[in-house]
């Protein structure tokens, strides 16, 4: 049956009255679309999409811009005004982190003389009696010792008197950098103290110390540095532990064995002040005011007195900045400004640069040459000497923040106007264009409605392209010192940057952190942009 | 040719005469500091007065043209170097700025198109998307950041260069020592990653465009290997616009890098701005202005030119 009409004998006789027609009585109309249709932007961003290169660079921008908003929430113990001055330039450390290597400490090279000063801090939280104990009791995880380990002993010639060298064996230790402030003193009036004890009981966290005698023997007091509180043992006139004999004569103790390793088991010699009865003292009464108001200097061990006087236990997972403040904290908000400042001034930039651009290229001729001419002037600028000119002239009027924008958006958008300028020539003179005239439309309409569209993608492209140019040049203006945006509550990238610039070698951590965020931002901000380009201009994909 | 060249030169001259007298107005407009001693700021009040800087604005802008003109004096440094012009105390600090950053131009020029012509050949293949990968992030990472890379781990951490650049007399008293030089490496090497990735990125991208062109299928098709054909077609054509790009970049040289000549020591112009501005020695300040504007635009012209002297088919300015 089915091969019948193919069947070329028998097609030749097909009786009338098996012929019909196929679509009797049905309506003939066309389809309705099936699929949605597929617009310009949709189309770019299906391309966008296969790009796994932008793709991952738009999941870290939005990493880092969460990161910047969720860390102030997060971290709410630290306020943006939470600074700290006995913590300032601390590595990382967090409680949880403990284990994990986040604990504060950082190797550092010592003479035998610091290294003792620094086990010191340990057996004087220890042994806060001054019963002598010695050094090897506090090593074995005793939780208030900064050093953590020696990791190498070696020797280092070094110029003694009468040009003789001598050498001079070095210890190379991790050391708690949170612990290693170890002891202070601090002036509080009466009422405080007896809060401080009772603190102490509920706990059983001891903050208050014995104070140190101001003897000959007190190498703080030798040095002149009276906040400082580490010397509670007898040293020297050059800050060598010395035990006294029973003569009064001062001997020095020796520190290294004989085969140059750290000898532990050394007994410090405390130098505490004692009543006639022969007890510790916890404070001195510093005078001023009358009975309840004059105020005690008590010895703290900050460790505990930073957790009285906070509620918390130092918590910094990236670490303290110059000033003290959370740089964790500090890093969020230089990212929101920074983020801030590009986006707002992308934004500003993309609205002059479209309007100067669709002007230009559509009235063409001599309004072209003038605004051409005047572009090309100010593009001819140096960007740093806008920038200077601007912070000199308007910062102490309007704040350095505002002037820097000012400066970025002076000679920014020209690069946009000149793309929008190309397209409108490319367009302005096609058929569609030209109907739109005769139609009457007027000339509003026509730059807005029907050529403006056209040059959208350059534009979305070249605004995502200039982003992490602003990034760079407000981290090198504030690097160089010519933007100065710092402050309370608000940094920039750069200015945390060139806060670290001067010191970071021995503190990396203050470096490496805005140094990583900026240029993953700016990597990312790239392959972003370029994405874009190629989503918005196959044919130039490829191409940089 | 001579018509346009011509064209070309009025129009940068023009336009530097804008900027330079935009710029003056607005630096004279700041106030002046003076020193705290009595003596110095009477001193320095008087010789302001002889030089008319209390004159009406324009006036004062007419004097400084007529003196740039007549005697080549742009003007006196008051506080970097005291009563020295500010020609001299420019040229003194250009030599540096230009050393370092020749240096890291010979560096890097052979490296970043020898690159871009591998990666050119490979494209596609792993050689050519790891040396993409290295050059996007070499692109963007910002130079302090390599800067800083170097100093800590070649500097401080090996020991190998010393921390910033050595002053001129510990370095035996001559820029082209080899103390002086070693000294320079840091700086250079800092440099030369972003100098590297961009021509890189850009040889490649121009190569890989002549490589597929026609001609260079007629070329194989004459029977030229591989080999032959690309150093003798597809590169010659690439570098129509690489040379050009090499050539403002020895300009630019002219400037060289505010953030590594701060983060070396590098004594350069850059930081000689940065001095000015810190200390308001105006004077500098506006010269150093008018070099930089000088460099940008002669960069611009130099470039469009050379696109004519390189490859005579190209014709400038003709409509």
């Amino acid at each position: 049956m089915a091969n019948e009409f193919y069947d070329e004998n028998k097609q030749r006789h097909i009786p009338a009255e098996k012929l019909k027609f196929a679509n009797q009585g049905v309506k003939l109309s066309d389809k309705k679309f099936q699929d949605k249709p597929i617009g310009y932007f949709k189309d770019a961003w299906i391309r966008f999409c296969k790009n796994k290169a932008s793709i991952v660079a738009l999941i870290i921008i939005i990493i880092i811009f969460l990161f910047s908003i969720l860390t102030p929430l997060i971290e709410r113990r630290y306020n943006s005004s939470f600074m700290d001055t006995y913590y300032q330039r601390r590595p990382p450390i967090t409680t949880w982190g403990y284990n994990l290597g986040i604990d504060g400490t950082q190797s550092r090279d010592f003479s035998d003389k610091s290294l003792v000063t620094a086990y010191a801090i340990g057996v004087g939280a220890y042994d806060a009696l001054g019963e002598g104990k010695p050094i090897g009791e506090t090593l074995d995880g005793y939780k208030f010792q900064p050093i953590r380990k020696i990791t190498k002993t070696f020797r280092k010639l070094e110029a003694g008197a009468n040009n003789q060298n001598s050498e001079k064996v070095y210890y190379k230790a991790r050391i708690d950098r949170y612990l290693e402030v170890g002891f202070l003193y601090m002036d509080i009036e009466q009422s405080e103290y007896q809060k401080i004890v009772d603190w102490q009981e509920e706990t059983g966290k001891q903050v208050l110390y014995p104070i140190v005698a101001n003897n000959d023997y007190n190498y703080d007091v030798i040095i002149g540095s009276p906040k400082s509180a580490n010397y509670w043992y007898k040293t020297d006139a050059k800050g060598y532990p010395v035990r006294t004999t029973e003569t009064g004569m001062t001997r020095k103790i020796p520190l290294t064995k004989e085969d140059g390793t750290f000898d532990t088991s050394i007994v410090l010699e405390d130098n505490y002040m004692r009543d006639s009865a022969g007890n510790l003292v916890y404070y001195r009464n510093v005078g001023g005011g009358d009975h309840s108001s004059s105020l005690f200097r008590i010895r703290v061990l900050y460790y505990n007195y930073y957790i009285y006087t906070n509620g918390f236990e130092p918590n910094y997972i990236m670490g303290t900045d110059s000033q003290g403040y959370d740089l964790a904290l500090r890093l969020a908000e230089g990212i929101q400004l920074s983020l801030f400042i590009s986006v707002f001034v992308c934004l500003i930039n993309f609205i002059i640069g479209a309007m100067y651009g669709a002007v230009e290229g559509y009235y063409g001729g001599a309004v072209d040459i003038i605004l051409e001419r005047v572009s090309d002037i100010l593009a001819n600028v140096p960007f740093i000497v806008v920038a200077t000119l601007f912070q000199l002239h308007l910062a102490k009027k309007v704040g350095p923040l505002v002037s820097l924008i000012f400066a970025f958006v002076l000679t920014g958008w020209i690069g946009i106007a000149s793309r929008v300028r190309s397209q409108f020539y490319r367009f302005k003179n096609q058929e569609y264009v030209m109907a739109a005239r005769t139609l009457g439309a007027s000339d509003t309409r026509i730059i807005w409605k029907h050529i403006f569209p056209n040059t959208l993608g350059t534009i979305i492209t070249a605004s995502a392209l200039s982003i992490p140019g602003f990034i760079f040049s407000e981290s090198m203006l504030s690097f160089l010192g010519i933007v100065k945006l710092g402050g309370a509550g608000r940094t920039s990238l750069g200015t945390l940057l060139s806060d670290a610039s001067a010191i970071w070698m021995n503190y990396p951590h203050l470096m490496i952190f805005p140094a990583l965020i900026i240029s993953l931002l700016m990597i990312s901000f790239n392959l972003f942009g370029n994405g874009l380009r190629d989503a918005f201009n196959p044919s130039l994909r490829g191409s940089e | 040719m001579g018509k346009y060249v011509l064209k070309r030169l009025v129009l940068m001259i023009f336009t530097l005469l804008v900027i330079v007298t935009i710029c003056f107005l607005l630096v004279r407009l700041l106030p002046r500091e003076f020193p705290v001693d009595k003596n110095q700021e009477a001193v320095l009040k008087d010789r302001f007065e002889a030089l008319g800087y209390n004159k009406p604005l324009l006036s004062q802008l007419f004097i400084y043209f007529k003196n740039i003109f007549t005697k080549g004096d742009f003007g006196t440094s008051w506080y970097i170097a005291y009563r020295r012009p500010v020609t001299e105390v420019i040229g003194q600090r250009l030599l540096p700025t230009v050393l370092v950053n020749f240096y890291s131009l010979i560096f890097s020029i052979p490296l970043g198109i020898l690159f871009g012509v591998y990666a050119a050949i490979k494209k596609n293949k792993w050689q050519d998307q790891v040396i993409s990968t290295g050059v996007m992030i070499f692109v963007s990472v910002p130079s302090y950041v390599y800067a800083f890379l170097v100093q800590y781990f070649l500097c401080f951490k090996l020991n190998l260069f010393p921390l910033t650049l050595k002053a001129l007399n510990d370095a035996g008293g001559s820029w082209f020592s080899g103390a002086m030089f070693h000294s320079m490496v840091p700086a250079i090497i800092a440099l030369s990653f972003g100098e590297i990735a961009g021509l890189c990125r850009f040889t490649r991208a121009e190569l890989t465009e002549t490589l597929t062109s026609d001609y260079m299928l007629l070329a194989r098709t004459k029977g030229l290997t591989r080999a032959q054909a690309t150093s003798r077609h597809a590169l010659k054509n690439a570098m129509v616009p690489i040379l050009p790009m090499i050539i403002s970049s020895f300009i630019g040289i002219l400037g060289g890098s505010f953030i590594i000549e701060q983060i070396f020591s590098i004594p350069g112009v850059g930081s000689l701005y940065i001095k000015s501005i810190n200390l308001l020695d105006y004077d500098v300040f506006m010269a150093d202005t008018i070099f930089y504007t000088f460099i940008g635009l002669l960069a611009g012209i130099v470039v469009d030119l050379s696109y004519g002297l390189i490859d005579p088919r190209i014709r400038m300015g003709e409509k």
